[in-house]
Parts: C-alpha cells; sequence; structure tokens
C-alpha cells in the first residue's frame, strides 16, 4: 500500500512519540498545579513554548495552545473580529474562496448570525489573490483579514508577506492558515510579517489533537473558549502536555530537515506531475504550476468521479484523497475548483497526491502506474455502462 | 485459483442478510469487499432525508460490520441514477394507470446492471447480495435462478430479470439457508445485526405512503374521477386512480344494490372502472419485457406455474410465448387480483424460468 495522502495527516514520528512518552503517565501533572508533578508539566509545556516560538521567531508569549488548525481558525478569526467589534473599530473581514473550511465557515457564521459583513477576494485560475484586489477590499471598518499560506486543496502558495504590508499600511490584522506548510515554507513570522498563524501538528509527522495559533503581541484577541486562565485567558482548558511536547519535537524535527524535505518533495512531485500528465489523458493539473506546496500535486478529471477513483485507487493499493470526495456516498463538486472557474463535472473529479518524508521514487513509479489503471478501467465502466456512471 | 484470489464485492446494507453474506464470504477465504449504495430519497420535498436502505445508522452498522470482518467498505453515489430509473418509472407507471414494482426495476437496472459493472470495474469476480434465492448450473451448462430454501423468505420473484451474464456473475449465499439458520449464523459470526425487522415498504418512500409521495412529486396523478360502471355508466367519483387497488372493495363510496369491485383503471379517462365480483375475475393475462433466464424463448406454449405478485402463491397455467420479450398466460381459474404493472414470473417447480411485466387489458 503507497500513502500519498500526506496532506491529510501523517503518521507520528518515532522520535516525536518517544519524547511524549513520558508524559502520559510518569510525568503526568496538571501544568497549573501548585505541587511538584504541575511543576514538572508546566516546565515541559513552557519547554516546548520557547522551542515553538524559536522555530518561528516569535515571543513565546505570543504561542497559544489549541486542539488544532480547525480551533486556531476558530479562534483567530472570531476572536479578532470580535475584539475589533468590541473597540468600535469596525465589522468588515476579508478572505478569500479557497480557504480551508474552518475559515470559511466560521466567517460564514459570523456574516449570518452575528452581523458582520465580509469581502471574499476574487482568485485567478490557480487561485491566487492579487495583492491589489486585497489592498481595494480594505476599506474603514475593515478589521480582519484570512489568507492561506498554501492551499491543503491545490497546493498554490499565496503572496501573504505582500497581503500582509498592506494589511499593516491599512490596520488590518492578517491572519493565515499555514497547516500545509511546516517542513516546506518558511514560517518566521516576522518575515511573513502576518498578525495571526494556524499550525497543526498532525500534519508534520506530530500527534492528533493539538495546534498552535500564533497571535502577534497587542493584537486584541477575545477567547472563544472560556474557562481558567490557561494561554493567559485566551484559550481556556488544561494543556495536554504530551501534545505539546510532541507538537515542539515535530516542528523542530520539520525545520531542521527543512532544506533536504524541500528537495526531496520537490523532486517526488515533479516527478509525480510529470508522469502523470504523460500517462493518463485528459488529466489536467490545479493550482499552481510552479508557486506551490514542494509535496503537493492536485488534478482533475473531468469524465472521472473521485469518489469512484479513490475506491479504484485503494483497492488497487494507493491512498489518495479529493475535496470532492465523501464516504457517505453524497459527493459534492470541489467548492475551490468552482471557485476557480471549474465547471461542475470537473469540480466533482479532483485528486490530491500529497508526497511525504518517506515517500521513495519507486513508490511514484507504482503510484502513477495504479492512477493509470484505474483512470482506464474506469473509463472502460464508463463506455460500457447505458447508465450514468 | 484459490479463493483468496477471487474478489467478491457484497452489497452490504447493514442489515443481517447481508452482513452474513459477507460473513459467509469472508469464511470461505474470498477476497471480500463491502459496498452500499447511496440511493435516493425525497428530502428536498419535506419527505424522508435518507432512503431506508441506507440512513446514516445503517450505514455505521455497516461499516462496524466490515470492520470487524476486516474487509475494505465502500459507498457509492447511487442517488441520481437511482432517481433517474426506478423513481421514475415509479412515477411513469402510476401516471399510465399501472401499479409498478420498483424492486424488480432496481434489481434490472441498478443492482445487477449498474452495480454488477461498478464490481466488475474493480477487477471483482462476482457481486454478492443478502437475497434468498440460488443459483446454480443445468447439466447443459445454463445458469438456474432457483428459490431460496427458506420458501417464506424466496425473492426469485424480484429477481427474475437476471439473466444468464449476471446469473454467472452473482452469489446468493443466504439463499442455502432458512432465515432462523441466517440469524444463528449472525450471532455465531457475532454480528450485532440478528434482531432487526425486515424491510417491507418501497425504500425511498422513508416513513411516507405511497399515496402521500405520489401527492407531492406526481400530484396530477391524483385527480379526482369518475367510478364508472363497465359499459360506461358513471356511479360515482373517486379521488385519485393510484388510491385504489385491482380488487379493492372497500372505500369505493358509491351506493349499489350489489358489492362492487374495482376491476380496471383507464388513465386516459381518469375512470375507475368497478364492477360485481363475477366481473372481478381474469384467467388470462399477457406480460411485457419479459426476461427469459436462459436467453431465449421456449418455442412453444407450456404449462408452468405462475406468481402474479411478490407474495403469490404459485398458480398453474399455460404459458404461451408471444414473442422474444412477451408472453400469454391462462389460467385455469380466473384470478381476482391480477395488477398491471406487477411482474409475471414464470416457474418450473422451484427454478425461474423468466419474468416480465403484465400489461393492462385492453383500454374499457
Amino acid at each position: 500500500m503507497i500513502y500519498l495522502d500526506h496532506a491529510a495527516t501523517t503518521p507520528v514520528d518515532p522520535q516525536v512519540l518517544a519524547a511524549m512518552q513520558p508524559y502520559f503517565s510518569e510525568l503526568y501533572g496538571n501544568a497549573l498545579s501548585v505541587h511538584r508533578y504541575g511543576q514538572k508539566a508546566d516546565y515541559a509545556v513552557e519547554q516546548a513554548r520557547q522551542t515553538l516560538a524559536g522555530l518561528l521567531n516569535c515571543k513565546p508569549s505570543e504561542i497559544i495552545f489549541t486542539s488544532g488548525g480547525t480551533e486556531s481558525d476558530n479562534l483567530a478569526l472570531r476572536g479578532a473580529a470580535w475584539a475589533a467589534r468590541q473597540q468600535g473599530r469596525g465589522h468588515h473581514l476579508i478572505t478569500s474562496p479557497v480557504e480551508h473550511s474552518a475559515v470559511g465557515r466560521t466567517v460564514a457564521q459570523l456574516v449570518e448570525s452575528m452581523g458582520f459583513t465580509a469581502t471574499c477576494l476574487p482568485v485567478d485560475a490557480a487561485g491566487r489573490v492579487n495583492p491589489a484586489d486585497f489592498d481595494r477590499a480594505c476599506v474603514p471598518g475593515t478589521t480582519v483579514a484570512s489568507v492561506m499560506l498554501a492551499s491543503n486543496e491545490i497546493g498554490t502558495l499565496q503572496p501573504v508577506a505582500e497581503l500582509a504590508a498592506i494589511a499593516r499600511q491599512r490596520g488590518v490584522l492578517l491572519h493565515t492558515d499555514a497547516v500545509q506548510a511546516p517542513g516546506q515554507l518558511d514560517l518566521d513570522v516576522q518575515r511573513l510579517g502576518v498578525d495571526l498563524l494556524s499550525l497543526s501538528a498532525h500534519k508534520f509527522y506530530g500527534p492528533k489533537g493539538i495546534g498552535l495559533l500564533y497571535v502577534r503581541e497587542g493584537t486584541p484577541l477575545l477567547p472563544v473558549q472560556t474557562g481558567g486562565s490557561h494561554e493567559a485567558g485566551r484559550r481556556a482548558g488544561t494543556h495536554s502536555t504530551p501534545l505539546i511536547v510532541g507538537m515542539a519535537r515535530a516542528l523542530a524535527l520539520a525545520t531542521a530537515a527543512q532544506a533536504q524535505r524541500i528537495s526531496h518533495y520537490t523532486a517526488r512531485r515533479d516527478q509525480l506531475i510529470a508522469g502523470l500528465l504523460a500517462r493518463v489523458p485528459g488529466l489536467q493539473l490545479t493550482g499552481h504550476p510552479v508557486d506551490r506546496l514542494p509535496g503537493h500535486a492536485s488534478f482533475t478529471l473531468p469524465d472521472v468521479e473521485a469518489n469512484q477513483l479513490l475506491m479504484h485507487l485503494d483497492l488497487r493499493g494507493l491512498a489518495a484523497s479529493s475535496a470532492s470526495a465523501c464516504k457517505t456516498g453524497s459527493p459534492e463538486p470541489s467548492e475551490v475548483l468552482l471557485a476557480l472557474g471549474y465547471a461542475v463535472a470537473a469540480a466533482r473529479g479532483g485528486l490530491r497526491l500529497t508526497v511525504g518524508k518517506d515517500t521513495t521514487a519507486a513508490d511514484i513509479d507504482r503510484a502513477i502506474d495504479i492512477v493509470a489503471e484505474a483512470v482506464a478501467a474506469l473509463r472502460r465502466l464508463g463506455a460500457r455502462s447505458r447508465l450514468p456512471v | 485459483m484459490s479463493n483468496a484470489d477471487v474478489r467478491v464485492v457484497v452489497a452490504m446494507s447493514g442489515g443481517v442478510d447481508s452482513s452474513v453474506a459477507a460473513a459467509l464470504l469472508r469464511e470461505q477465504g474470498y477476497a471480500v469487499v463491502g459496498m452500499m449504495m447511496r440511493l435516493w430519497s425525497d428530502a428536498a420535498m419535506g419527505g424522508a432525508e435518507h432512503n431506508r436502505c441506507c440512513t446514516p445508522e445503517q450505514m455505521a452498522d455497516a461499516r462496524r460490520i466490515a470492520d470487524g470482518l476486516g474487509i475494505p467498505f465502500y459507498v457509492l453515489d447511487t442517488k441520481e441514477v437511482f432517481r433517474s430509473t426506478v423513481v421514475e418509472y415509479f412515477l411513469e407507471g402510476h401516471r399510465q394507470g399501472f401499479t409498478p414494482n420498483p424492486c424488480m426495476e432496481c434489481n434490472r437496472h441498478i443492482r445487477f446492471d449498474w452495480l454488477l459493472n461498478h464490481a466488475l470495474a474493480l477487477d471483482a469476480d462476482y457481486l454478492a447480495t443478502g437475497h434468498y434465492a440460488r443459483i446454480d448450473r443445468a447439466e447443459d451448462g445454463h445458469y438456474r435462478l432457483r428459490q431460496g430454501l427458506d420458501e417464506a423468505k424466496d425473492q426469485s420473484y424480484i429477481l427474475s430479470v437476471m439473466g444468464q451474464a449476471q446469473l454467472a456473475q452473482t452469489l446468493f449465499p443466504v439463499g442455502e439457508f432458512p432465515k432462523p439458520e441466517v440469524r444463528a449464523l449472525a450471532a455465531r459470526f457475532g454480528l450485532n445485526v440478528a434482531s432487526k425487522k425486515d424491510s417491507q415498504d418501497l425504500c425511498f418512500l422513508g416513513q411516507n405512503d405511497y399515496r402521500d409521495f405520489l401527492k407531492i412529486h406526481a400530484p396530477e396523478i391524483l385527480q379526482p374521477g369518475p367510478i364508472v360502471l363497465k359499459n360506461g355508466v358513471v356511479i360515482g367519483e373517486h379521488t385519485g386512480l393510484s388510491n385504489y387497488t385491482i380488487g379493492q372493495r372497500k372505500g369505493l363510496g358509491v351506493m349499489y344494490p350489489e358489492p362492487l369491485y374495482v376491476i380496471a383503471m383507464n388513465p386516459y379517462k381518469n375512470a375507475l372502472v368497478v364492477g360485481v365480483k363475477d366481473e372481478l375475475g381474469r384467467a388470462t393475462l399477457t406480460a411485457k419485457r419479459f426476461n427469459w433466464v436462459q436467453g431465449v424463448a421456449p418455442a412453444g406454449p407450456f404449462r408452468a406455474g405462475v406468481k402474479i405478485r411478490y407474495k403469490s402463491p404459485l398458480y398453474p397455467a399455460l404459458i404461451e410465448p408471444l414473442a422474444a420479450d412477451r408472453i400469454r398466460v391462462t389460467f385455469e381459474e380466473p384470478l381476482r387480483d391480477i395488477t398491471p404493472g406487477q411482474g409475471a414470473v414464470v416457474y418450473a417447480g422451484d427454478v425461474v424460468l423468466g419474468g416480465g411485466v403484465i400489461e393492462k387489458d385492453d383500454p374499457a
């Protein structure tokens, strides 16, 4: 079985697992407790925070631990939008149509149920927003904008540093969902210039259930989850010491290996894209051909339904994914591909293959064969069937 | 070739029969793949949100059972093809004054065509389902479709649409067992599904009655019209032809010296034709779209047993092939509930020779 779905999740690195191990049953204290159990946990949490701050080039106090990318996105948007409105600075938000649903649905709820307004930026055929459009969208009353660093679905990179410079000038806070970036893109928040940035550990060989939100010092943020005094009152809930330790170790490993991983990812990705485009007639690359995540290849096949393709690939030994797939048999066309101007049929035929640090060239060759065989089988089925496939 | 090299796609519903089918095949060492069809339901019209064949609970059950058996499981989006064939067929049949049998149509177009082809495209050797019927081969090599061992549960009637190509690539693992034994097997396999009750009504109706369904989806069908005698005399008004069935006596709401029965429907005049008991029976019928399981019609007339409904007895009759896919059936005694649109299925003992759709008498 070949696993090419690393954008969905990755296995926990054995070194990460080893780092987490003591914090389940031995060093199990609550980081807020006064006694030495608590002190040990608190020390581990704060060590991890320092490690992470060093890797992101920020202060430890600028990091809030969350349960993952979705919570980070929710906290960034709700927390910043609520705080800005409370201060009377406005209620206008900016986002893009290619955002992860954790951003898209959050903005939608703020607009539909909480009195906010929003502008959805136009994107080009590769899914990129134009900084000039962003500049125009910043109006008096605009408080928070959210544009992802790299698309989970089509891999396209956004000009986030340019947008951040504009946002700074316009007095708008910029959030970026950087969940796909670790190990593949620069995460220096000073160079990026963003005010808020979301990460999720399981995308970079860390554990599931833990993420972080970087919040630039001085950024007004109301808590979304209230309770104890954890995270300086910005996110209540007992720290998961093992997961926090695991995330820090995983990001340290990803950053240390980044240069080597990028060249590895790029080689495998380009081998995959070239091989598939040569072998599968009618296959189209989606997203930007060059400015895309090093480990990310995405395609569309207008005459093949993604759900069925994924089933065929799985049974032939390849784990892949598609935004338009759904395991309950009710697939919808990908909203991202529709926003890029693809027709409904093409938006139902998305295919995403994302390589990992251990993916070999032989894996890619085999994956190319499997996709070519599966697509041919589905096309024979379509040609034979009297009924819609 | 060992069984491990034979891939079998099992159509799973989360219910006991298909779960036991999957478990039996797994026990025999086949490479089993579980599959569920997500069928259409009329969520948009205020009806059931989920087709009764594939509610979230059933999907979760099937997934759990597949996981327990260690087999992969997938859900296929079958909504549109099901709607455009089975549901449309059901509505169109009622528009034309028939009482259609959508389960036969589903087996014809969805299960043993669309799904079978999807299974074959996955390099499967067989499609298996949890139906109570049996497949074997006659001495001359032909595949035969036979009744399930449990006569009370037998489903061969709605499988009579299958031909040689379908039978050669289909397995009915539970057809070899009586239902109580299937429940016992479920217990032995540790499948926690044995206590579910069998489904009866049309799956896409949800909790609705079919009349409510027609009211929503084809309101033009349920127009009031005249109740007439065979000679055309109007004696009352009906509430819509689809509210009645052939042979119905109660609820007609007309005054007449003798008890009256529904004997026919005339959709062209939107007329419900009623008559006295003697006028009700018919000793002959013709059936169209007749599928001969062996692939060819017999040369001449022959005697056999015929079922005119899913649960009807087997009536002795003379069968006359009228064309490659049309027959006339002459029963020994007049029958009171020959219903156009239902299947006429011909049996030699427990072997299904073929099945077709009962035609209407000449429009009155």
